[in-house]
């Protein structure tokens, strides 16, 4: 499966509207309370500085004069209030810091539930045609970036902006002059700092672009690490992964550069507005220039000039912090629109009505729908015409007729495809890979829908049959075996979430598996990781037969079920399978015939059209497609 | 660990040691800034503009310089650690490829690949926070202190009074929830494993209908995630307001004190521009601190990484080309001496028990064994992928840990059971088996393993594009381009491993026909399903749990009537029925 790519799609309008709204949905009171204390915490660090100022002109500069006698309650007065707003501060960052956690988190993981939740009710499509790196990455990476936008960008910039607010309301204040110039220097610092956030974010993207690219490369190598010993190909293997890793080293040097200087060079800047108030201000002060702001009209003084300074620097300080948060805030956003696109997925479609019950057979010989374990099973059938229920034995008949079907529209797979299969028979498919073997399958459980009436289960039109019920009623066991994270026993139990040890291991010891579970280190209590990476193939796949079996399916599809399994084993693996299925409608695709040789019927697929259909005897004498295979005239695949 | 790891700086020293050095400067120069700020303040109150001039200019020009200083340390920190980066990936992969097969087996592919990439970058990330931040915040404080020091000795205690407050605080957070990290990471990668386990299974679970049961499974395991990792964020969200604590506090005290000695001594000890300068400084400080204790953060964190990157970077192979290994190889006979072997010290189970065989040069050997019975073990053996854990295999007469690896490996050729082409035209993928084989040598080979024949059908012949993992030919004839890559190494020894499978009786018996009349010097063993396969080698063997239980050419085995027997019947029967 390839791995994630990273892609560069324009994130929809409205996302970060969207991504709000979702965080209120869930955390109305806590958002509430965040953004109080946000804005207490923001008023509380400018309103210090205001006090620091009074401090200075109302308290130190006629105290100077006074003595400290005469303005000892003043002082004490004004550091007391420093100290309440300092306490404040203190308070409700602690308070909006501890939230935020609790809606970080929390977002993420309701995030992360409903997507897995959407996840479970896609049809079969969507993980066809999305690669499951880049479902991963919606998990891991956006999510990731998500968290950095909520939990660090959001608080810092909605205080910095705050902070920037406040500012430049008391700018206006003092002056219009200076605050005119300031803008002029704030308009020239955004320019640059909006050339260097923009190369950031695109090298930072093309840098996740050549690292997804050097894992690629890295999976494909590890793959084929055994061939690249035994043609001892090490030292070319190192020339290529070098191209590949110095593409990685410039895209990555490139990233971090662009975010690296960002800071100095908006702090010089800062600097440099700092000296141009200095020097405009001066002049003014000599010159003796009329000073506009709401205060009033007056004379620009020296105190004007130095608190000017000081809110000129702490406002470029600002300024370089908000942006050093512009790539990660559109990459969380962008994170976001991924991960609402995921959640925006249309779900599968299932309009059955027809459920799968147990039920007994009543005294007349009719069928009675039970609570109890019964082994016989029934479909239930409403007809809104009547009103009237109908119970219809589950059988495992299933038929299809003029079957066409394409994945897209301009590919069509299957021609034409009539089949019949009467319960307790073996139908087998033979043919190439992309004849069309798998497809049929996929129609019959509903991972791809047709339209109405084409194939009937008991009769009955398998569109009209909710598709859970369906499933229940059949079987799978795929030829690429996916185990989960957990014991043997658990495994296979997940065929039947209630079967009891007993059942399991008489499971496996159908499937044949029961001899070398056993002598795994620790039996059935074995953990298996990373998809059973300790057993061969061929164990993988007795294991998904044992986990099969214990589900005990009406009907069973097995798709190259046994194609890593030896001809002997599969023999034994087959009986158990033969008694098991007694009465049963099984269906068979294999590439090898050994296995499909005792089939009730084998159809041959070519190109999506069946050519021959019979048992093996009479294939063999049509002397066709079948006899040249079993004869090894002709190659498959 | 950092020494293992600091090999991997090579050319990269110099920018790494550039950016800290610049650095410096630039704290400098940061410190300087406001000693001359708060002179111009002082001057703005003074009767002419010449000093305030005087002071701009000092100003613009310091700015400048610490432009330039702080855009030279930001480039060669993105340019150390990009490069360290680089290296230390270079150095894993290369020292990957000189693993074993075991050795792979033990890291596991996909955690190698973790390795290289999400690791090292957690690294990269935080060796540049290390050579920016490292050395930035504790200058900025000696600094700051130092400066606050010259200005007034009284006011600069504070400032040192509260940084052990904020230092204890601040790193007993850190230590204080490292620990629960390594546990939240560990749950996290379970609960994305749990995701891949069910993106990838996605058909197991709807035909079990097993939807809920996953969704209740994986809400488990994402509710948990979350209730620690807001359990450690809590904890971490201490720092901030420590962190506004301790600068109100400062900025309280030195407001008042400050103005105090101010009025006190009428500005001689102390000028308003100095206060505003001291309490930059004690905003400098105290913002050093909390950098500081990021840093240590990212350190911790990345601590982990560091770990594994270095697991790989310091394991040596166990299988190595011995010194001065032979490099002549005498004939293609092989030899099985006792031979016991398992893929691990831990394994209970041996793979391969009491294993004796002897294999002529230029014979024929055909192995049969079901699921499971170690054939690909037993001829892994012979090319050296893995090590005898007990006994001799010899090749040529020779202990196989004797020659040079590449020797060996060159003369005994594999065709996997697992066929891997890599992207390139199939003339590249010719040339692994012989870099500098002839168009005509390329030819032969490929006429002998029966692939010219459909190569001539492609409409660009040999210079047919190979898509990556051989995607756009059929299995039977990836199979056969893998057989000639292995002819074209003219070794002493072939190995078929199952590799004719997908290729048709006829044309498999048109192979080994091939073979048996234009290399019959090369000795061949063969790996097969089929018994049609084998059935024409000189010598036979039956492999059932890691033993040979049968021996002998096709009509010895046939009469012994046993494992063999059941295997060709199995095979044979039904078709003679008919």
């Amino acid at each position: 499966m390839p791995r994630g790519k990273a892609k560069i799609t324009p994130v929809k309008k409205g996302t970060a509207g969207r991504l709000f709204k979702y965080i209120f949905s869930h955390y109305k009171a806590r958002m509430i309370l965040v953004m109080i204390c946000i804005v207490i915490a923001g008023v509380s660090s400018t309103g210090a500085t205001f006090f620091l100022q009074r401090l200075i002109d109302d308290v130190i500069t006629p105290g100077m004069k006074t003595g400290l006698s005469a303005v000892w309650p003043k002082l004490v007065r004004t550091v007391a209030a420093m100290a309440v707003i300092y306490g404040t501060g203190v308070v409700a960052s602690f308070l909006y810091t501890r939230s935020m956690a609790t809606v970080t988190q929390g977002t993420l993981m309701n995030f992360r539930n409903d997507m897995f939740d959407k996840m479970q009710s896609l049809p079969i499509k969507y993980f066809d045609t999305h690669a499951h790196g880049d479902i991963m990455s919606t998990y891991t990476n956006d999510t990731d970036a998500i968290r950095q936008l909520i939990g660090q960008s959001l608080p810092m910039v909605t205080q910095s902006a705050l902070t920037i607010a406040a500012i430049a309301f008391m700018m206006l204040y003092y002056s219009f002059w200076l605050s005119l110039l300031v803008a002029l220097s704030i308009v020239l610092m955004l320019r640059v700092a909006k050339k260097y956030a923009t190369a950031s974010s695109k090298y930072m993207m093309r840098q996740q672009i050549s690292l997804a690219k050097e894992e690629g490369f890295v999976e494909e190598m590890m793959e084929g690490t055994k061939v690249i010993k035994v043609f001892c190909h090490e030292g070319e293997s190192k020339k290529d992964f070098q191209k590949i890793n110095e593409q990685l080293f410039e895209d990555s040097n490139e990233a971090n550069k662009a975010g690296n200087v960002l800071m100095p060079i908006l702090s010089n800047m800062g600097n440099l507005m700092y000296v141009l108030i200095a020097f405009v201000g001066a002049i003014m002060v000599f010159e003796g220039a009329t000073n506009v702001g709401f205060s009033g009209f007056g004379l620009m003084t020296a105190g004007i000039i130095i608190s000017y300074l000081g809110m000129a620097r702490q406002l470029s300080q600002t300024i370089g912090q908000i942006s050093m948060q512009v790539p990660m805030i559109a990459m969380g956003i962008a994170g976001a629109g991924r991960v609402f696109e995921l959640i925006d997925q249309e779900p599968e479609k299932d309009d059955g009505y027809v459920t799968l019950v147990r039920c007994r057979k009543g005294e007349d010989g009719s069928l009675v729908e039970t609570r109890e374990k019964t082994n016989l099973w029934a479909w239930k059938h409403f007809h809104k015409a009547d009103g009237t229920t109908t119970y219809t034995l589950l059988r495992g008949d299933i038929e299809m007729e003029h079957v066409d079907f394409g994945y897209t529209p301009e590919k069509q797979v299957l021609y034409d495809v009539s089949l019949y299969a009467k319960p307790g028979q073996k139908i087998a498919f033979v043919g190439a890979t992309g004849a069309g073997k798998t497809t049929i399958t996929n129609l019959i459980n509903r991972f791809y829908d047709i339209p109405d009436g084409k194939i009937r289960y008991d009769g009955i039109n398998i569109n009209k049959i909710r598709k859970p019920d369906l499933r229940h009623s059949l079987g799978i066991v795929l030829q690429d075996v996916n185990l989960f994270t957990g014991t043997v026993m658990d495994n296979i139990r997940y065929g039947r979430l209630d079967a009891t040890d007993e059942e399991c291991i008489a499971a496996a010891k159908l499937a044949n598996a029961d001899d070398f579970i056993t002598r795994l280190p620790d039996g059935y209590d074995t953990m298996l990781t990373a998809n059973g990476a300790q057993l061969s193939q061929g164990q993988r796949q007795l294991i998904s037969i044992a986990r099969a079996a214990v589900a005990d399916p009406p009907a069973m599809i097995l798709d190259e079920a046994t194609s890593s399994i030896d001809t002997r084993t599969e023999a034994l693996v087959q009986k158990g399978m033969d008694n098991l299925m007694k009465g049963r409608t099984v269906f068979v695709i294999a590439h090898r015939l050994s296995t499909v040789r005792n089939s009730d019927a084998i159809m041959v697929l070519d190109h999506g059209h069946i050519i021959e259909r019979g048992t093996h005897e009479q294939l063999l004498e049509q002397k066709g497609t079948y006899y040249q295979l079993y004869t090894g005239a002709f190659e498959l695949e | 660990m950092l020494k293992t790891l600091m090999k991997s700086l090579r050319e990269y020293k110099t920018p790494s040691l550039l950016s800290p050095l610049f650095v410096t400067f630039e704290v400098i120069l940061e410190c300087i800034i406001p000693l001359v700020m708060a002179s111009l303040i002082d001057h703005m109150k003074g009767a002419t503009l010449t000093p305030v001039f005087q002071d701009g200019v000092v100003l613009i020009i310091l700015a400048m310089a610490s432009l330039y200083c702080g855009r030279r340390a930001a480039i060669e920190a993105a340019k150390g650690s990009a490069g360290f980066a680089k290296n230390l990936r270079q150095d894993l992969y290369f020292n990957i490829q000189s693993f074993s097969f075991a050795d792979v087996d033990k890291f596991s592919t996909s955690s190698l690949v973790t390795r290289m990439t999400t690791d090292v970058t957690n690294v990269q990330t935080a060796f540049q926070m290390v050579i920016r931040g490292a050395v930035r915040t504790p200058l900025m404080i000696i600094f700051s202190i130092v400066m606050s020091l010259t200005i007034n000795v009284r006011m600069a205690l504070i400032f040192i009074a509260v940084i052990p407050f904020l230092a204890v605080v601040l790193f007993g957070i850190v230590l204080y929830i490292h620990p629960v990290f390594v546990r939240i990471f560990k749950k996290y990668d379970a609960m994305n494993n749990s995701v891949q386990e069910n993106v990838g299974g996605i058909r197991v679970v709807k035909s079990f209908v097993r939807e809920d049961y996953e969704k209740e499974k994986f809400h488990k395991r994402s509710e948990d995630v979350c209730k620690d990792f807001t359990f450690a964020e809590k904890v971490l969200a201490w720092n901030n307001p420590t962190m506004v604590f301790s600068i109100s506090l400062t900025m309280v005290l030195v407001s008042f004190i400050g103005a105090r000695i101010i009025i006190t001594t009428k500005g001689s000890s102390l000028s308003t521009g100095q206060l505003s300068s001291l309490i930059t400084y004690g905003i400098q400080i105290l913002i050093a601190m909390m950098m500081l204790s990021m840093v240590f953060v990212l350190i911790i964190i990345s601590q982990e990484s560091a770990n594994r990157i270095v697991e790989v970077l310091e394991y040596q192979s166990t299988l190595t080309s011995p010194e001065n290994g032979k490099t002549e190889i005498a004939d293609g006979s092989v030899e099985f001496d006792n031979v016991s072997f398992k893929y691990s010290e831990r394994s209970k189970r041996y793979a391969l028990s009491d294993v004796n065989l002897q294999i002529p040069s230029g014979s024929s050997l055909g192995i049969i064994g079901g699921t499971g019975s170690s054939k690909t073990t037993l001829i892994q053996l012979i090319s050296r992928l893995y090590d005898v854990t007990e006994g001799v295999v010899k090749v040529g007469g020779t202990d196989v840990r004797q020659y040079d690896l590449d020797t060996l490996r060159n003369q005994v050729a594999v065709v996997l059971q697992k066929n891997v082409l890599f992207s390139g035209t199939i003339k590249d993928n010719m040339r692994w088996g012989d870099k500098n084989a002839t168009d005509e040598q390329i030819e032969h080979a490929c006429k002998l393993a029966q692939a010219d024949e459909f190569i001539q059908l492609f409409p660009q012949k040999y210079d047919t594009y190979i898509e990556q993992g051989g995607s756009n030919v059929s299995g039977g004839q990836k199979q056969r381009l893998c057989i000639a890559r292995a002819l074209l190494k003219k070794p002493k020894i072939l190995i078929l491993d199952d590799s004719t499978s997908a290729v048709d009786t006829k044309t498999d018996a048109l192979i080994r026909r091939a073979f048996r009349e234009e290399i019959p010097d090369t000795t061949r063993i063969i790996i097969a399903q089929r018994i049609s396969s084998v059935q024409d080698c000189d010598n036979i063997i039956v492999l059932d749990g890691g033993r040979i239980v049968e021996q002998g050419n096709h009509d010895q085995l046939i009469a012994a009537n046993g494992i063999y027997k059941e295997i060709y019947e199995s095979q044979t029967t039904r078709k003679e029925e008919n």
